[in-house]
């Protein structure tokens, strides 16, 4: 074992039986590759990566931002929109109330015009409809007090007796105001 | 040794610690600081998964991303906001070397878990440099900042006056051993997964238990895909943490 050792200190790694972690020989081969792969992956890094890769996070946090400002400026535009036609929508309302009143009022106005023409006319109607009842009625009175005379007479004449005209228009008269 | 070859007579072999051997790529067995080893390979893939991810991926632009450019940008987002809120606003300027940190971490950790793979973080050398940079970097820049107002980050304002000294002392301490537990952390977690992954391989050798072993190995992958990503959060998050002292040491 012990002359193995000692075989194997001269043939470096190969023959280390513990942890060739702990074989200082390669120590220094480790750090030179270690310090040239830090050295090229900074460089990697520092030039070309990270700057690349900021500049693409930059730009796409500014087309975010970019992208929700104008999605705010077409939602405000939309509510402008809309609270523009409501408006027109309520001023139209208001409009056509105004319209409906009025031609209501308009309409009112004739219908008393109408009405009124209508009750004078009803009334002149009425005025010479009575006068011609009135007329009528005078000429029934008339007939009447004829057809009684002639009745009158010819009654008396059945009886047999011969009627003095004047006295029996007198009493036609006279039975007529009764 | 005896054990070992004990072990080849009945099947069972060991070698649960072989996978961490730096061998040269090219053959020959002295490792020189400048031989391309398996660790050479090991990273420089780290690097091109690096790049794919976070150039490759992101090479389009794309306003709505692809899922690469969605992977990268997450990391990306995901460092950035742990920075931001764990060691402030003012700690972001530093946002690319904890990047290459957690992206170095996170993907030797998980090129480790392929199939015959090296895992470069399972090295003490490699996490300790990592860690000791942090450490180094976090100290001198405090005193850079605030010069010996620095020390205040020991100084316990909010505790009672009997009691500072001895929290100063606590804390003197802790910050000491931070670059230790930072690196072996790390070098252990992922070293012991590795090899407790090879053990069950090798009693799948064995008729009689290798059902029970292969699940296990499924079991034990699944946890380690897991502690590959927490592992390499905890390192750029405790970074953070020290950065954070560095800037405002004073609680």
């Amino acid at each position: 074992m012990a002359t193995q050792t000692n075989d194997a200190a001269g043939q470096a790694a190969d023959a280390a039986p513990g942890m060739p972690q702990l074989d200082f020989s390669t120590f220094g081969n480790q750090i030179f590759w270690l310090v040239v792969t830090l050295v090229a992956i900074y460089l990697i890094l520092d030039r070309i990566a990270l700057p690349r890769i900021a500049e693409v996070l930059a730009e796409r946090q500014d087309r975010i931002t970019g992208d929700i400002a104008a999605a705010e400026d077409l939602k405000a535009q939309a509510l402008a929109a809309e609270e523009a036609y409501n408006k027109a929508l309520a001023e139209a309302r208001t409009e056509a109330q105004t319209i409906v009143a009025k031609a209501k009022a308009d309409m009112q106005v004739e219908l008393e015009a109408a009405i009124a023409k209508a009750d004078v006319e009803i009334a002149a109607k009425t005025a010479v409809s009575e006068k011609a009842i009135a007329e009528i009625r005078a000429g029934a009175l008339d007939s009447v007090s004829l057809v009684a005379t002639e009745t009158a007479t010819a009654v008396v004449a059945a009886i047999g007796g011969s009627a003095d005209a004047d006295a029996i228009s007198a009493a036609v008269t006279e039975q007529m105001k009764g | 040794m005896a054990s070992e070859a004990q072990g080849e007579e009945t099947g069972l072999v060991f070698h649960p610690m072989e996978q961490f051997v730096v061998k040269p790529l090219f053959g020959g067995d002295t490792v020189m600081w400048y031989t391309p080893t398996n660790v050479t390979l090991w990273m420089a893939l780290t690097v091109l998964a690096v790049f794919a991810l976070l150039v490759l991926g992101t090479s389009r632009r794309a306003m709505i991303p692809s899922r690469m450019q969605s992977v990268g940008e997450l990391a990306y987002g995901f460092i950035y906001r742990m920075i931001e809120d764990v060691a402030g606003k003012d700690g972001v300027k530093y946002f690319p070397y904890i990047m290459t940190l957690f992206m170095f971490i996170v993907f030797s950790n998980f090129l480790g878990l392929l199939p015959m793979a090296f895992t470069t973080t399972s090295h003490i050398a490699v996490t300790g440099v990592l860690a000791m940079a942090v450490f180094l970097t976090v100290t001198i820049l405090g005193f850079v900042k605030h010069g010996l107002g620095f020390l205040g980050v020991f100084w316990i304002s909010s505790a009672p006056l009997v009691l500072r000294p001895v929290l100063a002392l606590i804390e003197v301490i802790s910050y000491f051993v931070r670059p230790l537990s930072h690196s072996i952390r790390l070098a252990g977690n992922m070293m012991a997964g590795h090899a407790v992954i090879k053990v069950f391989a090798a009693f799948a050798a064995v008729l009689a238990i290798s059902p029970f072993a292969i699940v296990a190995i499924t079991a034990i992958y699944a946890l380690e895909v897991l502690v590959a990503f927490i592992q390499a959060y905890v390192f750029a998050i405790l970074t953070c943490v020290y950065l954070k002292d560095a800037l405002h040491p004073h609680h």
